[in-house]
Protein backbone atom coordinates (compact mmCIF):
# COMPACT_ATOMS: atom_id res chain seq x y z
CA UNK A 1 0.00 0.00 0.00
CA UNK A 2 2.66 2.79 1.07
CA UNK A 3 6.13 1.73 -0.02
CA UNK A 4 9.40 3.87 0.79
CA UNK A 5 12.50 3.74 -1.74
CA UNK A 6 15.50 5.04 -0.46
CA UNK A 7 13.89 8.07 1.10
CA UNK A 8 15.91 10.73 3.09
CA UNK A 9 15.83 14.54 4.28
CA UNK A 10 17.69 16.81 4.60
CA UNK A 11 16.77 20.20 6.67
CA UNK A 12 19.18 22.99 5.59
CA UNK A 13 22.08 20.94 5.56
CA UNK A 14 21.11 18.37 8.08
CA UNK A 15 20.06 14.91 7.95
CA UNK A 16 16.63 14.67 9.08
CA UNK A 17 16.39 11.22 7.91
CA UNK A 18 19.08 8.50 6.07
CA UNK A 19 17.67 6.80 3.13
CA UNK A 20 15.50 4.06 4.18
CA UNK A 21 13.17 1.33 2.29
CA UNK A 22 9.99 0.71 4.08
CA UNK A 23 7.20 -1.04 2.91
CA UNK A 24 3.66 -1.00 4.69
CA UNK A 25 0.98 -3.66 3.67
CA UNK A 26 -2.78 -3.16 2.93
CA UNK A 27 -5.13 -2.97 6.44
CA UNK A 28 -2.51 -3.45 9.00
CA UNK A 29 -1.52 -0.83 11.39
CA UNK A 30 1.95 -0.09 11.12
CA UNK A 31 4.42 2.01 13.95
CA UNK A 32 6.99 3.96 13.47
CA UNK A 33 8.65 4.43 17.38
CA UNK A 34 11.70 6.80 17.67
CA UNK A 35 12.50 9.59 20.64
CA UNK A 36 11.74 12.95 20.03
CA UNK A 37 13.58 14.52 16.78
CA UNK A 38 14.16 10.61 15.54
CA UNK A 39 12.26 11.53 12.43
CA UNK A 40 9.06 10.51 12.50
CA UNK A 41 6.89 12.95 11.88
CA UNK A 42 9.30 13.83 9.03
CA UNK A 43 8.80 10.15 7.59
CA UNK A 44 4.74 9.99 8.24
CA UNK A 45 4.37 13.61 6.42
CA UNK A 46 6.29 12.32 3.51
CA UNK A 47 3.33 9.73 2.71
CA UNK A 48 1.00 12.89 2.30
CA UNK A 49 4.10 14.98 1.19
CA UNK A 50 2.84 17.59 3.63
CA UNK A 51 6.87 17.71 3.43
CA UNK A 52 8.62 16.79 0.79
CA UNK A 53 11.69 14.19 0.53
CA UNK A 54 14.86 15.50 -0.40
CA UNK A 55 15.33 12.19 -2.41
CA UNK A 56 13.84 8.53 -3.14
CA UNK A 57 10.69 7.50 -4.18
CA UNK A 58 6.93 7.16 -1.85
CA UNK A 59 4.52 4.94 -3.47
CA UNK A 60 1.23 5.15 -2.10
CA UNK A 61 -1.19 2.83 -4.11
CA UNK A 62 0.99 2.69 -6.78
CA UNK A 63 0.78 5.84 -7.90
CA UNK A 64 4.39 7.78 -7.23
CA UNK A 65 3.49 10.90 -4.56
CA UNK A 66 6.96 12.21 -5.55
CA UNK A 67 6.43 13.04 -9.06
CA UNK A 68 2.76 14.40 -8.30
CA UNK A 69 1.48 17.74 -9.82
CA UNK A 70 -0.21 19.79 -7.47
CA UNK A 71 -4.14 18.91 -8.59
CA UNK A 72 -2.49 15.09 -8.22
CA UNK A 73 -1.42 16.09 -4.65
CA UNK A 74 -4.44 17.27 -3.75
CA UNK A 75 -6.66 14.20 -4.89
CA UNK A 76 -3.96 11.85 -2.96
CA UNK A 77 -4.83 13.80 -0.05
CA UNK A 78 -8.20 13.12 -0.25
CA UNK A 79 -7.05 9.56 0.13
CA UNK A 80 -5.36 9.71 3.00
CA UNK A 81 -6.59 10.93 6.11
CA UNK A 82 -4.20 12.48 9.29
CA UNK A 83 -4.84 13.00 12.73
CA UNK A 84 -2.69 14.91 15.52
CA UNK A 85 -1.10 15.57 18.27
CA UNK A 86 -2.68 18.70 18.97
CA UNK A 87 -5.77 17.66 17.43
CA UNK A 88 -5.85 20.78 14.96
CA UNK A 89 -9.32 21.49 14.53
CA UNK A 90 -10.84 24.85 13.35
CA UNK A 91 -11.54 26.91 16.77
CA UNK A 92 -13.95 28.76 14.90
CA UNK A 93 -16.05 26.25 13.34
CA UNK A 94 -18.51 23.87 15.26
CA UNK A 95 -17.61 19.76 15.68
CA UNK A 96 -20.25 18.94 12.75
CA UNK A 97 -18.82 21.97 11.02
CA UNK A 98 -15.11 20.69 11.35
CA UNK A 99 -16.16 17.22 9.95
CA UNK A 100 -17.96 18.30 6.97
CA UNK A 101 -14.92 20.46 6.06
CA UNK A 102 -13.30 18.14 3.97
CA UNK A 103 -16.47 17.01 2.42
CA UNK A 104 -16.91 21.03 1.22
CA UNK A 105 -13.40 20.97 0.03
CA UNK A 106 -14.23 18.26 -2.11
CA UNK A 107 -17.43 20.23 -3.36
CA UNK A 108 -20.01 17.84 -2.06
CA UNK A 109 -23.96 18.80 -1.47
CA UNK A 110 -25.08 20.11 1.15
CA UNK A 111 -27.75 17.13 1.74
CA UNK A 112 -24.84 14.60 1.24
CA UNK A 113 -22.25 16.42 3.63
CA UNK A 114 -25.40 16.57 6.51
CA UNK A 115 -25.97 12.64 6.08
CA UNK A 116 -22.41 11.90 5.97
CA UNK A 117 -21.12 14.18 9.17
CA UNK A 118 -23.88 12.71 10.89
CA UNK A 119 -23.01 9.21 10.73
CA UNK A 120 -19.44 10.19 11.32
CA UNK A 121 -20.20 11.48 14.21
CA UNK A 122 -22.51 8.24 15.58
CA UNK A 123 -19.08 6.21 14.25
CA UNK A 124 -16.93 7.81 16.81
CA UNK A 125 -19.36 8.32 19.67
CA UNK A 126 -19.47 12.07 19.73
CA UNK A 127 -23.13 12.90 18.26
CA UNK A 128 -24.30 14.47 21.36
CA UNK A 129 -21.32 17.20 20.58
CA UNK A 130 -22.43 18.11 17.12
CA UNK A 131 -23.11 21.78 18.05
CA UNK A 132 -20.38 22.75 20.55
CA UNK A 133 -17.22 24.23 19.41
CA UNK A 134 -14.04 22.40 19.80
CA UNK A 135 -12.57 24.32 23.36
CA UNK A 136 -16.14 23.09 24.90
CA UNK A 137 -14.46 19.66 24.60
CA UNK A 138 -11.94 17.45 26.31
CA UNK A 139 -8.80 16.20 24.55
CA UNK A 140 -10.47 12.73 23.97
CA UNK A 141 -13.19 14.28 22.43
CA UNK A 142 -11.32 16.62 20.31
CA UNK A 143 -9.37 13.52 19.06
CA UNK A 144 -12.82 12.00 18.28
CA UNK A 145 -13.33 14.81 16.16
CA UNK A 146 -10.20 14.54 14.45
CA UNK A 147 -10.80 11.37 13.30
CA UNK A 148 -14.18 11.59 11.94
CA UNK A 149 -12.89 14.13 10.23
CA UNK A 150 -10.01 12.52 8.86
CA UNK A 151 -12.24 9.45 7.79
CA UNK A 152 -15.30 11.76 6.50
CA UNK A 153 -13.64 11.40 2.57
CA UNK A 154 -13.43 7.43 2.95
CA UNK A 155 -9.64 7.48 2.70
CA UNK A 156 -7.71 3.79 2.44
CA UNK A 157 -5.07 5.03 4.70
CA UNK A 158 -5.13 7.27 8.19
CA UNK A 159 -1.94 9.04 9.26
CA UNK A 160 -1.42 9.38 13.06
CA UNK A 161 1.07 11.70 14.44
CA UNK A 162 1.26 11.26 18.33
CA UNK A 163 -2.47 11.14 18.49
CA UNK A 164 -2.59 10.07 21.71
CA UNK A 165 0.42 11.62 23.39
CA UNK A 166 -1.64 14.67 24.47
CA UNK A 167 -4.13 12.03 26.57
CA UNK A 168 -3.97 10.83 29.46
CA UNK A 169 -3.40 6.66 29.76
CA UNK A 170 -7.80 5.69 30.01
CA UNK A 171 -8.69 8.30 27.21
CA UNK A 172 -5.27 6.99 25.24
CA UNK A 173 -6.75 3.28 25.58
CA UNK A 174 -9.93 4.07 24.53
CA UNK A 175 -8.77 6.29 21.27
CA UNK A 176 -6.36 3.15 20.48
CA UNK A 177 -9.77 0.88 20.92
CA UNK A 178 -11.35 3.44 18.34
CA UNK A 179 -8.09 3.03 15.89
CA UNK A 180 -8.18 -1.33 15.92
CA UNK A 181 -12.49 -1.33 15.41
CA UNK A 182 -11.93 1.57 12.79
CA UNK A 183 -8.59 -1.07 11.03
CA UNK A 184 -10.88 -4.06 11.35
CA UNK A 185 -14.50 -2.87 9.88
CA UNK A 186 -13.10 -0.11 7.13
CA UNK A 187 -9.89 -2.03 6.66
CA UNK A 188 -8.38 0.86 6.63
CA UNK A 189 -4.50 0.79 6.77
CA UNK A 190 -3.04 2.93 9.55
CA UNK A 191 0.58 4.23 10.06
CA UNK A 192 1.05 6.13 13.65
CA UNK A 193 4.06 7.30 15.18
CA UNK A 194 4.45 7.60 18.73
CA UNK A 195 7.32 7.85 21.43
CA UNK A 196 5.87 5.45 23.26
CA UNK A 197 5.99 1.07 23.16
CA UNK A 198 2.85 0.43 25.26
CA UNK A 199 0.64 2.41 21.94
CA UNK A 200 2.86 -0.05 19.67
CA UNK A 201 2.08 -3.31 22.00
CA UNK A 202 -1.95 -2.70 22.03
CA UNK A 203 -2.81 -1.94 18.41
CA UNK A 204 0.08 -2.05 15.67
CA UNK A 205 1.24 -5.12 13.90
CA UNK A 206 4.63 -4.07 12.73
CA UNK A 207 6.69 -1.43 14.07
CA UNK A 208 9.67 0.13 12.90
CA UNK A 209 11.80 1.81 15.21
CA UNK A 210 13.54 5.23 14.09
CA UNK A 211 17.05 6.83 15.96
CA UNK A 212 18.63 9.60 14.91
CA UNK A 213 17.12 9.63 11.14
CA UNK A 214 17.87 6.07 11.17
CA UNK A 215 15.79 2.99 10.64
CA UNK A 216 17.87 0.31 13.09
CA UNK A 217 15.01 -2.28 13.25
CA UNK A 218 11.98 -3.37 12.04
CA UNK A 219 9.17 -6.58 12.17
CA UNK A 220 6.41 -8.17 13.49
CA UNK A 221 5.62 -6.07 16.68
CA UNK A 222 5.66 -9.89 18.98
CA UNK A 223 9.42 -10.27 17.40
CA UNK A 224 10.81 -6.55 18.11
CA UNK A 225 8.92 -6.51 21.60
CA UNK A 226 9.68 -9.56 22.55
CA UNK A 227 13.32 -9.95 21.22
CA UNK A 228 14.75 -6.72 20.14
CA UNK A 229 18.12 -6.79 18.84
CA UNK A 230 18.97 -2.60 18.88
CA UNK A 231 19.78 -1.34 21.40
CA UNK A 232 17.03 1.92 21.23
CA UNK A 233 14.68 -0.87 20.98
CA UNK A 234 15.46 -2.39 24.49
CA UNK A 235 15.53 0.70 26.00
CA UNK A 236 11.75 1.63 24.69
CA UNK A 237 10.69 -1.71 25.54
CA UNK A 238 12.38 -1.64 29.32
CA UNK A 239 10.86 1.79 29.39
CA UNK A 240 7.27 0.12 28.81
CA UNK A 241 7.65 -2.92 31.63
CA UNK A 242 8.86 -0.30 33.82
CA UNK A 243 11.79 -1.79 34.44
CA UNK A 244 14.99 -0.10 35.49
CA UNK A 245 17.81 -1.65 33.57
CA UNK A 246 20.67 -1.42 35.81
CA UNK A 247 18.80 -2.63 38.85
CA UNK A 248 17.46 -5.70 36.77
CA UNK A 249 21.23 -6.52 35.90
CA UNK A 250 22.33 -6.38 39.64
CA UNK A 251 19.16 -8.73 40.71
CA UNK A 252 20.30 -11.39 37.85
CA UNK A 253 23.93 -10.94 39.05
CA UNK A 254 22.85 -11.93 41.99
CA UNK A 255 21.24 -15.19 41.07
CA UNK A 256 22.56 -18.50 41.00
CA UNK A 257 22.61 -20.87 38.65
CA UNK A 258 21.66 -20.75 34.48
CA UNK A 259 19.60 -17.79 33.97
CA UNK A 260 17.44 -18.09 30.99
CA UNK A 261 14.32 -15.97 29.76
CA UNK A 262 11.46 -18.24 28.29
CA UNK A 263 8.97 -16.54 25.98
CA UNK A 264 5.65 -17.77 25.84
CA UNK A 265 3.25 -16.72 23.10
CA UNK A 266 -0.56 -17.64 22.26
CA UNK A 267 -1.96 -20.49 24.39
CA UNK A 268 1.63 -21.35 25.83
CA UNK A 269 1.21 -19.03 27.86
CA UNK A 270 -1.49 -20.31 30.24
CA UNK A 271 -0.17 -23.62 29.86
CA UNK A 272 1.39 -25.05 33.45
CA UNK A 273 4.38 -25.97 31.78
CA UNK A 274 6.90 -24.96 34.20
CA UNK A 275 6.25 -27.18 37.19
CA UNK A 276 5.75 -30.10 34.64
CA UNK A 277 8.82 -29.39 33.19
CA UNK A 278 10.52 -29.00 36.77
CA UNK A 279 9.42 -32.45 37.95
CA UNK A 280 10.17 -34.12 35.00
CA UNK A 281 13.33 -32.97 34.88
CA UNK A 282 14.39 -32.38 38.56
CA UNK A 283 15.73 -29.06 38.25
CA UNK A 284 14.76 -26.37 40.53
CA UNK A 285 13.95 -22.88 39.77
CA UNK A 286 13.70 -19.54 40.93
CA UNK A 287 11.58 -16.77 39.46
CA UNK A 288 13.86 -13.63 39.05
CA UNK A 289 11.26 -11.27 36.87
CA UNK A 290 7.81 -12.08 35.31
CA UNK A 291 5.27 -10.73 33.00
CA UNK A 292 2.26 -11.83 31.45
CA UNK A 293 0.46 -9.39 29.12
CA UNK A 294 -0.64 -8.96 25.42
CA UNK A 295 0.65 -7.80 22.13
CA UNK A 296 -2.36 -6.42 19.98
CA UNK A 297 -4.83 -9.44 20.55
CA UNK A 298 -2.18 -12.19 21.26
CA UNK A 299 -1.22 -12.77 24.97
CA UNK A 300 2.15 -13.67 25.76
CA UNK A 301 4.21 -14.23 28.94
CA UNK A 302 7.90 -13.60 29.56
CA UNK A 303 9.62 -15.16 32.97
CA UNK A 304 13.17 -14.90 33.78
CA UNK A 305 14.10 -17.81 35.52
CA UNK A 306 17.35 -19.50 37.64
CA UNK A 307 17.77 -23.20 36.96
CA UNK A 308 19.78 -25.22 39.59
CA UNK A 309 20.36 -29.02 40.21
CA UNK A 310 19.01 -31.46 38.15
CA UNK A 311 19.16 -31.86 34.53
CA UNK A 312 19.45 -28.20 33.65
CA UNK A 313 20.02 -29.62 29.41
CA UNK A 314 16.77 -31.34 29.23
CA UNK A 315 14.49 -28.86 31.09
CA UNK A 316 15.51 -26.53 28.05
CA UNK A 317 15.05 -28.65 25.62
CA UNK A 318 11.38 -29.64 26.93
CA UNK A 319 10.42 -25.76 27.00
CA UNK A 320 11.57 -25.08 23.17
CA UNK A 321 9.72 -28.78 22.65
CA UNK A 322 7.02 -27.08 24.16
CA UNK A 323 6.99 -23.87 21.85
CA UNK A 324 8.54 -21.82 24.20
CA UNK A 325 11.10 -19.07 23.25
CA UNK A 326 14.72 -20.10 25.51
CA UNK A 327 17.26 -17.01 25.35
CA UNK A 328 20.28 -17.36 27.84
CA UNK A 329 20.90 -14.07 29.97
CA UNK A 330 24.62 -13.45 30.64
CA UNK B 1 -27.67 76.20 27.30
CA UNK B 2 -27.30 79.74 25.01
CA UNK B 3 -25.25 81.36 27.28
CA UNK B 4 -22.44 78.00 27.75
CA UNK B 5 -22.46 77.37 24.27
CA UNK B 6 -23.00 80.98 22.58
CA UNK B 7 -20.90 80.47 19.45
CA UNK B 8 -22.06 77.00 19.06
CA UNK B 9 -23.85 76.63 15.44
CA UNK B 10 -25.56 73.42 16.08
CA UNK B 11 -26.63 73.04 12.13
CA UNK B 12 -23.07 73.64 11.32
CA UNK B 13 -21.58 70.39 14.29
CA UNK B 14 -24.31 68.34 12.73
CA UNK B 15 -23.36 69.05 8.85
CA UNK B 16 -19.64 68.72 10.04
CA UNK B 17 -20.67 65.16 12.32
CA UNK B 18 -22.19 63.79 9.15
CA UNK B 19 -18.95 65.03 7.04
CA UNK B 20 -16.74 62.99 9.58
CA UNK B 21 -18.47 60.06 9.29
CA UNK B 22 -18.61 60.10 5.94
CA UNK B 23 -14.80 60.31 5.92
CA UNK B 24 -14.57 57.67 8.06
CA UNK B 25 -16.89 55.35 6.55
CA UNK B 26 -15.57 55.79 3.10
CA UNK B 27 -11.98 55.59 4.19
CA UNK B 28 -12.32 52.52 6.72
CA UNK B 29 -14.43 50.28 3.64
CA UNK B 30 -11.61 51.36 1.30
CA UNK B 31 -8.63 50.57 3.72
CA UNK B 32 -10.18 47.32 4.65
CA UNK B 33 -10.96 46.52 1.10
CA UNK B 34 -7.12 47.22 -0.12
CA UNK B 35 -5.69 46.44 3.23
CA UNK B 36 -7.34 42.79 3.45
CA UNK B 37 -5.93 41.47 0.37
CA UNK B 38 -2.44 43.27 1.00
CA UNK B 39 -1.78 42.06 4.48
CA UNK B 40 -3.07 38.50 3.02
CA UNK B 41 -0.41 38.57 0.53
CA UNK B 42 2.15 39.55 3.15
CA UNK B 43 1.02 36.71 5.17
CA UNK B 44 1.26 34.63 2.14
CA UNK B 45 4.56 35.50 1.03
CA UNK B 46 6.04 35.58 4.41
CA UNK B 47 8.95 33.32 5.35
CA UNK B 48 8.17 29.38 5.49
CA UNK B 49 4.71 29.97 4.32
CA UNK B 50 2.38 28.65 1.89
CA UNK B 51 3.78 30.81 -1.14
CA UNK B 52 6.85 31.87 0.33
CA UNK B 53 8.46 34.63 -2.02
CA UNK B 54 11.17 36.31 0.02
CA UNK B 55 11.45 39.31 -2.59
CA UNK B 56 7.94 39.83 -3.26
CA UNK B 57 7.69 40.51 0.32
CA UNK B 58 10.46 42.70 0.54
CA UNK B 59 9.21 44.79 -1.87
CA UNK B 60 5.58 44.54 0.07
CA UNK B 61 7.04 45.15 3.24
CA UNK B 62 8.83 48.20 2.19
CA UNK B 63 6.17 49.78 0.80
CA UNK B 64 3.93 49.13 3.83
CA UNK B 65 6.84 50.56 5.98
CA UNK B 66 7.64 53.41 4.07
CA UNK B 67 3.60 54.79 4.16
CA UNK B 68 3.55 53.73 7.95
CA UNK B 69 6.28 55.92 8.52
CA UNK B 70 5.43 58.83 6.47
CA UNK B 71 3.72 61.50 9.51
CA UNK B 72 -0.25 61.47 8.13
CA UNK B 73 0.24 65.29 7.50
CA UNK B 74 3.17 65.17 5.34
CA UNK B 75 1.41 62.42 3.08
CA UNK B 76 -1.95 64.36 2.79
CA UNK B 77 -0.11 67.55 1.25
CA UNK B 78 2.34 65.21 -0.55
CA UNK B 79 -0.78 63.38 -1.98
CA UNK B 80 -2.83 66.16 -3.23
CA UNK B 81 -1.84 65.99 -7.06
CA UNK B 82 -2.56 62.53 -6.88
CA UNK B 83 -6.01 63.49 -5.44
CA UNK B 84 -6.87 65.51 -8.19
CA UNK B 85 -6.17 63.16 -10.73
CA UNK B 86 -8.03 60.67 -8.68
CA UNK B 87 -11.35 62.42 -7.74
CA UNK B 88 -11.22 65.47 -9.09
CA UNK B 89 -10.60 67.83 -6.46
CA UNK B 90 -8.43 67.57 -3.03
CA UNK B 91 -10.60 69.64 -0.87
CA UNK B 92 -13.86 67.99 0.97
CA UNK B 93 -14.87 64.57 1.82
CA UNK B 94 -14.10 63.09 -1.47
CA UNK B 95 -10.70 65.22 -1.84
CA UNK B 96 -10.08 63.47 2.24
CA UNK B 97 -10.63 60.43 1.49
CA UNK B 98 -7.31 58.76 -0.84
CA UNK B 99 -5.11 60.37 1.74
CA UNK B 100 -6.78 58.87 4.24
CA UNK B 101 -6.99 55.44 2.80
CA UNK B 102 -3.29 55.55 1.27
CA UNK B 103 -2.38 56.12 5.05
CA UNK B 104 -3.68 53.50 7.11
CA UNK B 105 -4.60 50.89 4.58
CA UNK B 106 -0.87 49.68 5.04
CA UNK B 107 -1.63 50.27 9.20
CA UNK B 108 -4.73 47.75 8.72
CA UNK B 109 -2.66 45.17 5.90
CA UNK B 110 0.15 44.57 8.83
CA UNK B 111 -2.46 44.17 11.65
CA UNK B 112 -3.99 41.49 9.45
CA UNK B 113 -0.73 40.16 8.62
CA UNK B 114 -0.03 39.60 12.12
CA UNK B 115 -3.65 38.51 13.02
CA UNK B 116 -3.18 35.62 10.40
CA UNK B 117 0.27 34.73 11.94
CA UNK B 118 -1.61 34.51 15.18
CA UNK B 119 -3.52 31.23 13.22
CA UNK B 120 -2.47 27.34 14.53
CA UNK B 121 0.44 26.56 11.79
CA UNK B 122 -1.17 23.24 13.03
CA UNK B 123 -4.32 24.20 11.49
CA UNK B 124 -3.27 24.94 8.25
CA UNK B 125 -1.32 21.52 7.78
CA UNK B 126 -4.12 19.74 8.78
CA UNK B 127 -6.41 21.17 6.07
CA UNK B 128 -3.11 20.77 3.57
CA UNK B 129 -3.51 17.17 4.72
CA UNK B 130 -7.18 17.27 3.72
CA UNK B 131 -6.49 18.84 0.22
CA UNK B 132 -7.34 22.42 0.70
CA UNK B 133 -5.77 24.10 -2.22
CA UNK B 134 -4.29 27.78 -1.07
CA UNK B 135 -7.37 29.80 -2.12
CA UNK B 136 -9.35 27.28 -0.01
CA UNK B 137 -7.34 27.69 2.74
CA UNK B 138 -7.66 31.73 2.79
CA UNK B 139 -11.39 32.02 2.38
CA UNK B 140 -12.00 28.51 4.41
CA UNK B 141 -9.57 28.12 7.12
CA UNK B 142 -7.57 31.71 7.86
CA UNK B 143 -9.68 34.21 7.91
CA UNK B 144 -12.78 32.54 9.39
CA UNK B 145 -10.06 31.57 12.41
CA UNK B 146 -8.41 34.88 12.96
CA UNK B 147 -11.65 37.08 12.54
CA UNK B 148 -11.44 38.19 15.93
CA UNK B 149 -8.25 38.89 15.56
CA UNK B 150 -9.14 40.87 12.31
CA UNK B 151 -12.33 42.96 13.93
CA UNK B 152 -10.08 43.68 16.57
CA UNK B 153 -7.33 45.58 13.55
CA UNK B 154 -10.06 47.05 12.47
CA UNK B 155 -11.43 48.56 15.02
CA UNK B 156 -7.85 49.95 15.99
CA UNK B 157 -8.03 51.35 12.12
CA UNK B 158 -10.97 52.93 12.59
CA UNK B 159 -9.73 54.85 15.49
CA UNK B 160 -6.61 55.60 13.83
CA UNK B 161 -8.77 57.61 10.50
CA UNK B 162 -10.72 58.94 13.28
CA UNK B 163 -7.66 61.10 14.68
CA UNK B 164 -6.71 61.40 10.98
CA UNK B 165 -9.78 62.88 9.25
CA UNK B 166 -9.34 65.55 12.06
CA UNK B 167 -6.05 66.23 10.67
CA UNK B 168 -7.07 66.28 7.40
CA UNK B 169 -9.76 68.78 8.55
CA UNK B 170 -6.42 70.95 8.28
CA UNK B 171 -6.19 70.97 4.66
CA UNK B 172 -9.76 72.02 4.04
CA UNK B 173 -11.61 68.28 4.50
CA UNK B 174 -14.44 69.51 7.00
CA UNK B 175 -15.90 67.59 9.35
CA UNK B 176 -15.56 68.03 13.04
CA UNK B 177 -11.49 68.38 13.17
CA UNK B 178 -12.25 71.21 10.71
CA UNK B 179 -14.38 73.02 12.52
CA UNK B 180 -12.26 72.82 15.60
CA UNK B 181 -9.42 74.06 14.10
CA UNK B 182 -11.33 77.00 12.38
CA UNK B 183 -13.61 78.03 15.09
CA UNK B 184 -11.93 76.31 18.23
CA UNK B 185 -8.63 77.35 17.79
CA UNK B 186 -8.26 80.36 14.96
CA UNK B 187 -10.82 82.20 16.73
CA UNK B 188 -10.78 81.45 20.23
CA UNK B 189 -14.40 79.53 20.48
CA UNK B 190 -13.09 77.08 23.19
CA UNK B 191 -17.30 76.42 23.48
CA UNK B 192 -17.09 74.69 20.12
CA UNK B 193 -13.69 73.04 20.77
CA UNK B 194 -15.27 71.35 23.54
CA UNK B 195 -18.41 70.07 21.53
CA UNK B 196 -15.97 68.81 18.46
CA UNK B 197 -13.84 67.05 21.38
CA UNK B 198 -16.81 65.66 23.16
CA UNK B 199 -18.33 64.35 19.89
CA UNK B 200 -15.01 62.99 18.68
CA UNK B 201 -14.56 61.71 21.75
CA UNK B 202 -18.02 59.34 21.83
CA UNK B 203 -17.46 58.16 18.47
CA UNK B 204 -14.13 56.35 19.47
CA UNK B 205 -15.57 55.18 22.81
CA UNK B 206 -18.74 53.71 20.47
CA UNK B 207 -16.37 52.12 17.81
CA UNK B 208 -14.24 50.70 20.72
CA UNK B 209 -17.48 49.18 22.47
CA UNK B 210 -18.91 48.00 19.34
CA UNK B 211 -15.49 46.04 18.00
CA UNK B 212 -14.95 44.75 21.41
CA UNK B 213 -18.53 43.14 21.59
CA UNK B 214 -17.92 42.03 18.30
CA UNK B 215 -14.47 39.95 19.60
CA UNK B 216 -16.07 38.70 21.88
CA UNK B 217 -19.04 37.02 20.40
CA UNK B 218 -16.54 35.85 17.63
CA UNK B 219 -14.13 34.40 19.66
CA UNK B 220 -14.38 30.50 20.60
CA UNK B 221 -10.99 29.80 22.17
N1 LIG C 1 10.93 22.45 9.19
C1 LIG C 1 12.09 22.04 9.73
N2 LIG C 1 13.21 22.78 9.58
C2 LIG C 1 14.39 22.38 10.10
N3 LIG C 1 14.56 21.25 10.81
C3 LIG C 1 13.48 20.47 11.01
C4 LIG C 1 12.19 20.83 10.48
N4 LIG C 1 11.31 19.86 10.83
C5 LIG C 1 12.01 18.95 11.54
N5 LIG C 1 13.32 19.30 11.64
C6 LIG C 1 14.38 18.55 12.33
O1 LIG C 1 14.40 17.24 11.81
C7 LIG C 1 14.55 16.30 12.84
C8 LIG C 1 13.41 15.31 12.84
O2 LIG C 1 12.21 15.98 13.16
P1 LIG C 1 10.82 15.25 13.29
O3 LIG C 1 10.58 14.42 12.09
O4 LIG C 1 9.80 16.27 13.61
O5 LIG C 1 11.08 14.32 14.56
P2 LIG C 1 10.04 13.56 15.50
O6 LIG C 1 8.69 13.65 14.89
O7 LIG C 1 10.57 12.18 15.56
O8 LIG C 1 10.11 14.24 16.83
C9 LIG C 1 14.68 17.08 14.14
O9 LIG C 1 16.03 17.19 14.45
C10 LIG C 1 14.08 18.41 13.81
O10 LIG C 1 14.71 19.42 14.54
MG1 LIG D 1 6.94 14.58 15.65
Amino acid sequence: MIEFQGVYKDYAGTRALHPLDLSIERGEVFGVIGRSGAGKSTLLRSINRIERPSGGRVRVGGADVTALDDEGLRTLRRRIGMIFQHFNLLASKTVAQNVAFPLRLAGQPRAAIAARVRELLERVGIAAHADKYPAQLSGGQKQRVGIARALASAPEVLLCDEATSALDPETTASVLNLLGELNRELKLTIVLITHEMDVIRRVCDRVAVLDAGHLVESGSVADVFLHPRHETTRRFVLEAEHVDDRERRADLARAHGRVVRLTFRGEATYAPLLGRVARASGVDYNILAGRIDRIKDTPYGQLTIALSGGDVETALRAFADAGVHVEEVA
Amino acid sequence: MDGWFANVDWAEIGQASLDTLIMLGGSLVASIALGLPLGVLLFLTGKRQLLEQSVVYAILSFVVNVLRSLPFIILLIVMIPFTVVLVGTSLGVAGAIPPLVVGTAPFFARLVENALREVDRGVIEASQAMGASTRQIVFGVLLPEAMPGLIAGATVTAIALVSYTAMAGVIGAGGLGDLAVRFGYQRFQTDVMVVTVVLLLVLVQLLQMFGDRLVARLSRR
